[in-house]
């Protein structure tokens, strides 16, 4: 394990690469040995119950455990089964995934050989929103450059883990977000929602069982089956484990993103990452992880981000990428914006 | 329909098109799932979408040209009717409103003279709304094409639309 990556996980690469990451520098950090060694040495069984073990939960805004989720998967059916990881990130204020799939694309592509392999799924799908073309194309490359080393594809890990990972663009809309309407859209239709139950684990994509997740938490898998359940624990400060990729934007001095220790305060990314308020501007509010969660204000700021401690301020973390409103924002006028967006894309 | 018929109908198809929808298939285990794809690598090549390419389409992947319509017209990054040579799409979600895109946009009509999903009477520019472009770090934002631009300076707009001829 490198310094860099010890600590951070997710961007210690893209940090000591100063940017992208192809697949030899990812290799030299230690690349795909996770991977092999899952295959090499682990049952599928064994990987999910490290991730549940780990207590990784899901990055795209709802936090459900993702070991638990895996489990949902009919243990007994021996057919089609999918891994979708869902890159529409679409969540206004949200600029998390985009991130990593530009900058260190192999960290995606191997958290979903584990995540299919643990899964039983021989064939997984990108779903990325239209808009995302550089990172479609970072993935594209990543997925060829995977390939044609031997973790992808036809004879991927000496023929004993041979997955088939595409990307599918989408066509535009915030509700293929919604992991029913994603599927739809992935079918090639109209992406309209489905009634649940079944839930996807069930029937998904084509009816078969299959699972969805968000981008930074199929990136969080690679690490804990490196480095194991212990070590993701204590990286975070405290009751949730891990670290978490961390955005600010509005009038602060330094928007942008952070990956930071689970149950970092609000303060902290406010204050110390983002540099404070602008000039001739102060802090009135803010939207914790995305335009679907609830105002927080002043008396919250010392709050971890944390998914049980956000939503017992009637919050929730949702994506992790707060948006802040000033004072110099009509708060009425926010609101609107925020309830046009939902009414024109539902 | 005669196996002429069908192949004059995907004959508005290019062989290029023909074999990156099929690439794309491959993946899926059904033909009708790369209706997406389809419609995608059409406009890419031809800029939207007409009628000749979605009959061509639904002949190709086995559906009716009102299904693969129906598919068309949910999408809003699908194009069916022609567009300028440079789509500017402006984000309008809650951290570019934050920092000021009602004025980006403002800006925009008037340096265009046209108004949110009008084009230019020269060709040139498209003007279309859109959900959050996921850079909220450089807000405001727009998309020119493929190109992120951010944060946008409404007083510098018509500089930087010269670098789009």
């Amino acid at each position: 394990m490198t310094a860099a990556t010890a600590q951070k996980p997710l961007t210690g690469r893209i940090e000591t690469q100063g940017g992208y990451v192809d697949l030899e520098a990812y290799e030299a950090a230690g690349g795909y040995a996770a991977a092999r060694d899952a295959i090499g040495g682990m049952t599928p069984d064994a990987v999910r119950d490290l991730v549940k073990t780990a207590n990784l939960r899901g990055r795209g805004g709802a936090g459900f455990p993702t070991g638990v989720k895996w489990g949902f998967v009919p243990p007994k059916d021996t057919g089609m089964k999918y891994l979708v990881c869902n890159a529409d990130e679409m969540e206004p204020g949200t600029f998390k995934d985009r991130f990593l799939m530009e900058n260190d694309p192999h960290l995606l592509v191997e958290g979903m050989i584990l995540g299919a392999y643990a899964i039983g799924a021989r064939t997984a799908f990108v779903f990325i929103r239209g808009e995302y073309a550089q990172a479609a194309r970072a993935l594209d490359s990543a997925i060829e450059a995977a390939r044609a080393r031997g973790y992808l594809g036809e004879g991927a890990f000496g023929g004993r883990f041979e997955l088939d990972l595409s990307v599918h663009r989408s066509g535009g809309r915030y509700i293929c977000g919604e992991e029913t309407a994603l599927l739809s859209a992935l079918e090639g239709h109209r992406g309209q929602p489905r009634t649940k139950p079944p839930f996807p684990p069930a029937s998904g994509a084509w009816g078969r069982p299959t699972i969805v997740n968000n981008v930074e938490t199929l990136c969080n898998v690679p690490g804990i089956v490196r480095h194991g359940a212990d070590w993701y624990q204590q990286l975070g400060r405290g009751e949730d484990a891990g670290t978490k990729l961390f955005g600010v934007s509005g009038r602060v001095r330094r928007p942008g993103l952070w990956e930071l220790p689970m149950g970092t305060t609000i303060r902290e990314l406010l204050e110390e990452h983002a540099g404070g308020m602008q000039e001739g501007y102060r802090f009135r509010g803010l939207l914790p992880g995305g335009a679907s969660t609830d105002f927080l204000v002043e008396e919250h700021l010392d709050l971890p981000m944390e998914y049980g401690a956000i939503q017992a301020a009637g919050s929730r973390m949702g994506t992790g990428t707060m948006i802040i409103m000033d004072d110099r924002v009509c708060p009425v006028q926010m609101a609107l914006n925020l309830q046009r967006f939902f009414a024109r894309e539902s | 329909m005669t196996g002429t018929d069908r192949e004059a109908l995907i004959g508005a198809l290019s062989a290029e098109e023909i074999a990156a929808i099929e690439r794309e298939a491959a993946h899926l285990p059904r033909a009708d799932s790369a209706a997406i794809e389809a419609l995608r690598i059409v406009q890419g090549a031809r800029g939207w979408v007409s009628d000749e390419s979605v009959r061509a389409i639904a002949e190709l992947l086995g559906m009716s040209p009102a299904q693969v319509d129906s598919v068309a017209t949910f999408y809003n990054l699908i194009f069916r009717r022609p567009v300028g040579r440079h789509v500017i799409m402006v984000c309008d979600s809650v951290s570019c409103f934050v920092m000021g895109c009602d004025r980006v946009r403002e800006r925009l009509e008037d340096t265009l003279g046209i108004r949110p999903g009008e084009t230019t009477e020269d060709g040139r520019f498209t003007l279309l709304p859109i959900v959050c472009l996921g850079a909220c770090d450089r807000a405001p934002v727009m998309m020119v094409g493929e190109t992120i631009e951010g944060p946008v300076d409404p007083e510098q707009l018509p500089a930087l639309l010269e670098r789009y001829p």
